[in-house]
């Protein structure tokens, strides 16, 4: 007879839990920690967006909308993208609505992989890409890049490591490192994917949240669009991680492939959350512009408090992360993080959450009060110092 | 907008030590470049945001909408001018609409208050009628708002 774990399917038991929520759980126990291992804006979603949910709620919109968003979202997001992305897709049938770009990954994965086929992502990255791919029954196969090129993705990288391989995942600006690919870049990464005729599923949640440049996405280069899955949603720019809602635009088939499978999943994203949305794309431009600002202010400001520490950040041209280089302090990235932890009370995310490329860095985050960075900073400053002292201690 | 003058906006006059290394400029600079903004007048004044319930020296508080004939000379700013001048005067606007001049005054007491409007504003020449209306209760100030939001709670490590 079987019972419990017995039961589980063998893929799954194959996952290892996230190395974020493990860390997540220490630190938890800690009070009085300064966290720079926060992934989501440190505002509210802005007062117009929760207005317009509580409006929502007092008419009594809470029922079902269609499988694919209601079409006034839809053609919201419609706009959104061509300003933003330079794409017009057709909010009837290229534009679906889901739980977060979390769902949209999924549902991209399991619309186009058949058991055993290879998804190509850059690494490290984000915590969901490897096991979203072992959850589609298909095989990931990681390209390392590194702190050297700013941990951008090199096409000639892409091109050796495509034989056999169907899918490409993207994601830039990247979580953890902050990467952003130019212009030239994108153009010849778009090559490589026709030659191997490629699909592309390109998650651009953090498209806003580019700084010293416009962002483009691969999705407006010749013969991308037919082949590319856009992904984005609204957690990062707009501060509503906790509204679930993101979107994928792509070519009919596509989108109703996936619309598919999260019809019978999820049936529709929460309305509520729906019409908090099309609000919030409707003031896009001036949340964003905000949003924006306030982050380049505390990257900066981070940056330099670092690199006073001794210390070397990369220098991230997206997102709100700094990747940050500890190799010279001799410890593995989850020791240095938990040592921190220890006598500092500062938690900072180990790089070796984001795959065996992020050993040798941390992860943090500046998505929170300037006065907060500033004391963690120094905290960190300490630290580091401190391990030099006994370095030189234990060397004699 | 210059990054200096959002912080000093935001936040007021912060020490310069401050300023510097939010800026990533030197002390110097950032005291040069204040300097510079006070001086061109970019920069007008630094104050604090009071609840004045809680002060003690609450007071009352008047916005009146004030009517006047422009002049031949100068239109509507020498008389504009003359009202903005009395201390008791917290603001003063030239506004489009049913009315010319929108002006907040404060005072001690509801009597002084009044005492202002029929005594020195209403007598002004080329002031041709007031409408008073007293303050109740204040929500938002200069874009701070006095009701306390709950704090939010993140996890300490998200994704």
């Amino acid at each position: 007879m079987k019972s419990g774990g017995e039961f589980l399917a063998d893929h799954v038991k194959g996952i290892p839990r996230s190395g974020i929520r493990d860390f997540f759980e220490i630190v938890q126990k800690r009070g009085d920690v300064i966290s720079l291992g926060i992934g989501e804006p440190d505002v509210s979603a802005p007062w117009a967006v929760r207005e317009a949910a509580i409006y929502s709620l007092e008419h009594g919109r809470t029922g079902y909308t269609s499988n694919s968003g209601s079409l006034k979202l839809r053609n919201e997001v419609a706009t959104y993208v061509e300003n933003i992305f330079g794409e017009r897709y057709n909010p009837e049938n290229e534009i679906l609505v889901t739980v977060g770009v979390s769902e949209a990954i999924d549902l991209a994965l399991r619309a186009v992989l058949n058991p055993g086929e290879t998804v190509l992502y850059h690494e490290p990255c984000y915590v969901s890409y490897a096991p979203s791919i072992t959850l589609a029954h298909a095989k990931g196969r990681a390209i390392r890049t590194r702190a050297e090129d700013g941990f951008r993705l090199d096409p000639k990288a892409v091109a050796e490591a495509a034989k056999g391989a169907k899918v490409l995942l993207l994601n830039f600006p990247t979580n953890p490192t902050g990467a952003v690919l130019s212009g030239r870049e994108l153009n010849a990464l778009a090559k490589v994917c026709v030659e191997n005729n490629l699909l592309v599923i390109s998650d651009e949640i953090y498209a806003e949240l580019t700084y010293e440049t416009k962002h483009e996405s691969i999705v407006t280069r010749p013969g991308m669009r037919e082949r590319t899955i856009l992904l984005h949603g609204l957690s990062k720019a707009f501060a509503m991680t906790g509204f679930r809602i993101g979107y994928a635009c792509a070519p009919a088939p596509l989108i109703e492939a996936m619309m598919k499978i999260h019809q019978y999943a999820i049936l529709c994203a929460p309305t509520l959350s729906q019409e908090a949305a099309a609000e919030a794309l409707r003031g896009a431009e001036v949340t964003t512009r905000e949003a924006r600002e306030s982050y380049q202010m505390r990257r900066d400001f981070l940056r330099r408090k670092l690199e006073e520490a001794g210390l070397k950040p990369t220098n991230p041209a997206g997102a709100f992360y700094l990747f940050v280089d500890i190799r010279s302090t001799g410890l593995t990235s989850r020791e240095f993080a938990l040592q921190l932890l220890d006598e500092e009370k500062v938690a900072v995310v180990p790089g070796e959450a984001f795959g065996p490329g992020g050993e040798g860095f941390v992860r943090c985050s500046y998505a929170t009060a300037l006065d907060r960075i500033e004391v963690a900073a120094e905290r960190i400053g300490r630290f580091v110092k401190k391990l030099g002292e006994r370095r030189l201690v234990a060397a004699r | 907008m210059d990054p200096l003058l959002q912080i000093l906006k935001e936040r007021g006059r912060l020490p310069t030590a401050e300023l510097a290394k939010l800026t990533g400029k030197s002390e110097s600079e950032v005291e040069k470049a204040v300097r510079r903004f006070e001086s061109d007048r970019v920069i007008l004044g630094y104050q604090a945001i009071l609840d004045s319930d809680k002060t003690g020296h609450g007071g009352v508080r008047a916005v009146i909408e004030v009517k006047i004939t422009p002049e031949r000379d100068g239109g509507f700013d020498r008389i504009a001018a003359r009202v903005a001048r009395y201390p008791e005067v917290v603001s003063c606007q030239l506004m489009s609409g049913g009315y010319d001049l929108l002006i907040v005054v404060e005072g001690s007491d509801l009597k002084r208050v009044a005492g202002f409007v029929a005594e020195k504003l209403s007598t002004i020449q080329g002031v041709i009628s007031t409408a008073t209306h007293f303050q109740l209760k204040t929500y938002k100030e200069a874009g701070v708002l006095f009701l306390q939001d709950d704090k939010a709670e993140r996890l300490s490590i998200s994704p």
